[in-house]
């Protein structure tokens, strides 16, 4: 049993900071405009790269 | 945006793009063609030679390390350097550190390709390296996370797209993996012992053995689903909010799980029920991303009709669906006590390996490739085609031989007679097995074959032709700071 003693904090360490991280993206506005979101990486052009 | 961006001071670091790009297709080649060697040594025994270097013990390991972290690991390199350039719409942070983990995983690499087939391993399965080299990994990865994550610091678009948050995950996930699963006391140079014992040494092991799964070969692949699907295809994803409900969820679920691998062994009951039900709730997750994935082709099938990328996409997604339900079921203790120690599991893994992680990484590798030279499509695009369907045939034959050959095994394994003794020995089934080895050799073959044209289409595509890093954009939606070089004016 003595695994648990390592694993079961480490992983509850990092349902943590999961969700500490999840704290922040929620309350940093990175999911308040998930439409347009979505939408930009087609804006970004990446076809036609001119060289310089 | 769209309208045509004026240029900046600052391009995309695509070189480091470039070059695990190459590579990824290189040490697909190397680690496929080493598994389908061992595949036929399964049938003919004797093509090891009788040679110590190339017996199935020791190239097994170099398959799976050469498939997994050489082609697999390449390939997650050289779209999540892509991924977050092109969605933070910012170069990559730190050039000297970035080209410094493309040279050091590839040393990792070629060390492991060295003292595999010598014999040197931790005999810990997906983490056989020893110690010299976990410590390069370590600091390779380390290096990774840096780069990565400092450009995310550095981002010029406020949103993190969520691709970003699975290659974020995923770095993250790994890098304490490896390190908890990699302790070991080093008694000579290539010879360490496991700081675990026994059955804690099988969990640890299998905690890592996992997640290694869930985050190298699953989260990250999504990563790289999330933004090439919908590029390829030219319509936004299906549904956003799911793919940020997949990806926390995902997050959240899939460190539990790890227990499934060792259904009836001296771990604990509850353990075994804990990972197992962990196992079945994965399944929610895991089907909203599939579906999200292939929704995203909704009202632009047509598409499939013509495009060769687009197929590689939608059936990897398809296998992602299908391994992932397979997955749930066979940590079930019912039918695990049939598929385990079977050749299932190995049909199960390839399911996942060459039909979900491999044919993503095609799909997105021909849509990635051509841009990286300045063009917008490869060399051939029929010659696409042809490898989709090569592939294709090639996973069907491979999973479907190794489904009949494991449900066999494990009903011959566990036939008994009347008064209560074996009705076959081992090796009676393992008789009955070789048919299908062949069929699974005829498989694999096909696919390698695959990849062989694919390297043929990479180079008619980019040998002669000039590579490009581009100029980031001045322009950007949702910004959160002014490029570089107008913040100087």
């Amino acid at each position: 049993m003595e695994f648990l003693y390592l694993l079961l904090p480490v992983s509850m360490l990092f349902v943590l900071m999961i969700a500490a991280l999840l704290w922040w993206a929620v309350f940093s506005g990175q999911y308040d405009d998930p439409e347009q979101d979505g939408k930009s990486i087609l804006e970004d052009d990446d076809t036609h790269g001119s060289d310089d | 945006m769209a309208s045509s961006p004026t240029a900046t001071a600052e391009s995309f670091n695509y070189k480091v793009v470039r070059q695990f790009a190459i590579m990824t297709v290189v040490w697909g080649i190397v680690g496929m063609f080493v598994g389908v060697l061992i595949a036929a040594q399964l049938i003919w025994p004797s093509l090891n030679f009788e040679i110590p270097w190339l017996t199935y013990g020791r190239l097994r390991p170099l398959h799976t390390n050469a498939v997994i972290f050489a082609f697999g690991g390449s390939a997650l390199f050289a779209t999540s350097y892509y991924v977050v350039q092109r969605t933070c719409q910012v170069r990559l942070f730190c050039d000297k550190l970035a080209a410094f983990t493309f040279w050091g995983w590839q040393a990792v690499i070629v060390a492991a390709a060295i003292t595999l087939p010598m014999g040197f391993t931790s005999s810990k399965e997906y983490a056989e390296l020893e110690w010299p080299i976990d410590i390069l990994i370590t600091i390779v990865w380390v290096s990774y996370a840096i780069v990565f994550f400092g450009t995310i610091v550095k981002r010029r678009v406020k949103h993190i797209y969520v691709a970003n948050w699975f290659f974020g995950s995923y770095i993250l996930t790994i890098a304490l993996l490896h390190v908890v699963n990699n302790l070991e006391l080093p008694v000579s140079f290539l010879k360490s012992y496991s700081l675990y014992a026994g059955v804690h040494d099988a969990m640890v092991q299998w905690w890592y053995g996992h997640n290694a799964v869930g985050f190298f070969l699953t989260t990250s692949f999504l990563g790289m689903m999330y933004y090439f699907v919908p590029k390829q295809a030219g319509r936004p994803i299906y549904s956003y909010r799911l793919s940020i409900v997949h990806f926390w969820a995902l997050a959240f679920i899939y460190m539990w799980a790890g227990p499934h691998h060792l259904v009836y062994t001296s771990l604990p009951d509850w353990t075994q029920s804990l990972g197992m039900v962990f196992s079945l709730i994965l399944l929610a997750p895991s089907w909203g991303g599939m579906i999200n994935g292939i929704m995203t082709l909704s009202g632009a099938w047509y598409k499939l009709r013509t495009d060769p990328i687009l197929k590689f996409m939608v059936v990897s997604l398809s296998f992602y669906g299908m391994s992932t339900f397979e997955g749930s079921m066979m940590s079930i203790r019912t039918v695990n006590a049939l598929s385990h120690y079977t050749d299932w599991t190995v049909g199960h893994v390839h399911s996942g390996a060459l039909g979900w992680v491999a044919m993503i990484t095609f799909g997105s590798l021909y849509y990635l490739i051509p841009r990286l030279w300045g063009k917008d499509r490869m060399w051939s695009t029929r010659l696409v085609e042809v490898h989709f369907w090569v592939a294709t045939i090639g996973v069907v034959l491979y999973i479907a031989s190794m489904w009949i050959a494991g449900v066999m095994q494990g009903l011959m394994w566990r036939a008994t007679e009347l008064d209560g003794t074996l009705t076959y020995s081992f090796v009676e089934s393992v008789k009955a097995t070789y048919p299908f080895y062949t069929i699974r050799l005829l498989g694999g073959a096909l696919y390698l074959f695959g990849i062989v044209l694919m390297a043929y289409n990479v180079i008619r595509t980019v040998v002669g032709v000039k590579a490009i890093n581009p100029p980031v954009p001045t322009e950007t939606h949702d910004p959160i700071r002014p490029v570089a070089s107008m913040a100087k004016a």
